[in-house]
């Protein structure tokens, strides 16, 4: 192909000399593996949640307080959505710290950026994590 | 990037010629790659608000269910389709990714495997949509309230 347009030259990859002399880590290895990892198992967790939520017997109109203290009762249920919760949170985090990598441009704006987005998911994975584990049936 | 399509008509031909790399850009492979993206984000966001109204189990029952009886409103209602619909293509297409990367076809064969995955979203989302609407079309054109 000899296109005679100004296509940016890119070195090729593990080229010496770029990102992998500055930084020996690899965690961006590990980051990739844990999407598809992760993805596989909320493919189950997740696809299974929205057809019993939604579309199973009744979908979203049988949901209230009482639907959840039953499904709550069950510690496979409670165990489902604790995990699901933990993957599903990372998995996104993960995504949004790729696309906020990709788009913001200034150092700063990157690294204040990336702090609001841990900030909520640890936010996220406390309090949904507490409200699964201290979840009272008979409150109020 | 006006430059790298625009150039050279080489032999009277109609079609403007493409420089290299265009097999990605603006074909298959990069409208699902967006289309990833936006649902992916799209579903961050929801997932934000969604541990949030359910926390309120842990605060009060009648608060709980006053929340969740907005899912139940018909507008609402068809925005919970969009939702499973974003689910669903994000879950499909990240299987194909998977593919691509980790069987040794996957690449030659992303294209068609697109178009697989748009097969089976329209044949899930069909009856998925109607079953999830069910009761808000009773709603607006029947008699349950």
């Amino acid at each position: 192909m000899s296109a005679g347009t100004s296509a940016p030259r890119l070195d090729p990859p593990r080229s010496p000399g770029i990102a992998r002399s500055r930084q020996r880590s690899n965690f961006e290895l590990y980051s990739w593996l844990f999407m598809r990892v992760s993805g596989l198992i909320l493919i189950v967790l997740v696809l299974g949640h929205l057809l019993i939520m939604n579309i199973l017997d009744g979908g979203v109109q049988r949901i209230n307080f009482a639907f959840v203290a039953g499904r709550w009762s069950s510690p496979f249920w409670q165990g489902w959505d604790l995990i699901m919760l933990w993957l599903a949170e990372l998995h996104g985090t993960n995504g949004l710290r790729t696309v906020i990598n990709d788009y913001a441009e200034r150092d700063q704006t990157r690294f204040w950026l990336k702090m609001l987005l841990y900030t909520s998911a640890g936010l996220v994975l406390v309090l949904g994590t507490l409200v699964i584990f201290t979840f009272d049936p008979n409150i109020g | 990037m006006s430059a790298a399509t625009g150039h050279g008509r080489d032999g009277g031909t109609a079609v403007a010629s493409l420089p290299s790399g265009t097999l990605y850009r603006g074909r298959e492979g990069m409208w699902s790659w967006v289309a990833h993206r936006i649902t992916g984000v799209l579903v961050f966001f929801f997932l934000f608000a969604h541990v949030l109204d359910t926390a309120l189990v842990r605060v009060s029952p009648n608060d709980y269910d006053k929340v969740i009886a907005s899912y139940k409103n018909p507008v609402v209602n068809l925005l919970e389709i969009g939702l499973v619909g974003a689910v669903l293509y994000h879950a499909l297409n990240g299987v194909r990714i998977i593919l691509v990367d980790f069987w040794s076809r996957g690449p030659r064969v992303q294209r068609q495997m697109l178009w697989a995955i748009v097969a089976i979203w329209l044949v899930v989302m069909v009856p998925g949509a109607y079953f999830m609407f069910q009761h808000s079309l009773q709603v607006l054109f029947g008699t349950a309230r």
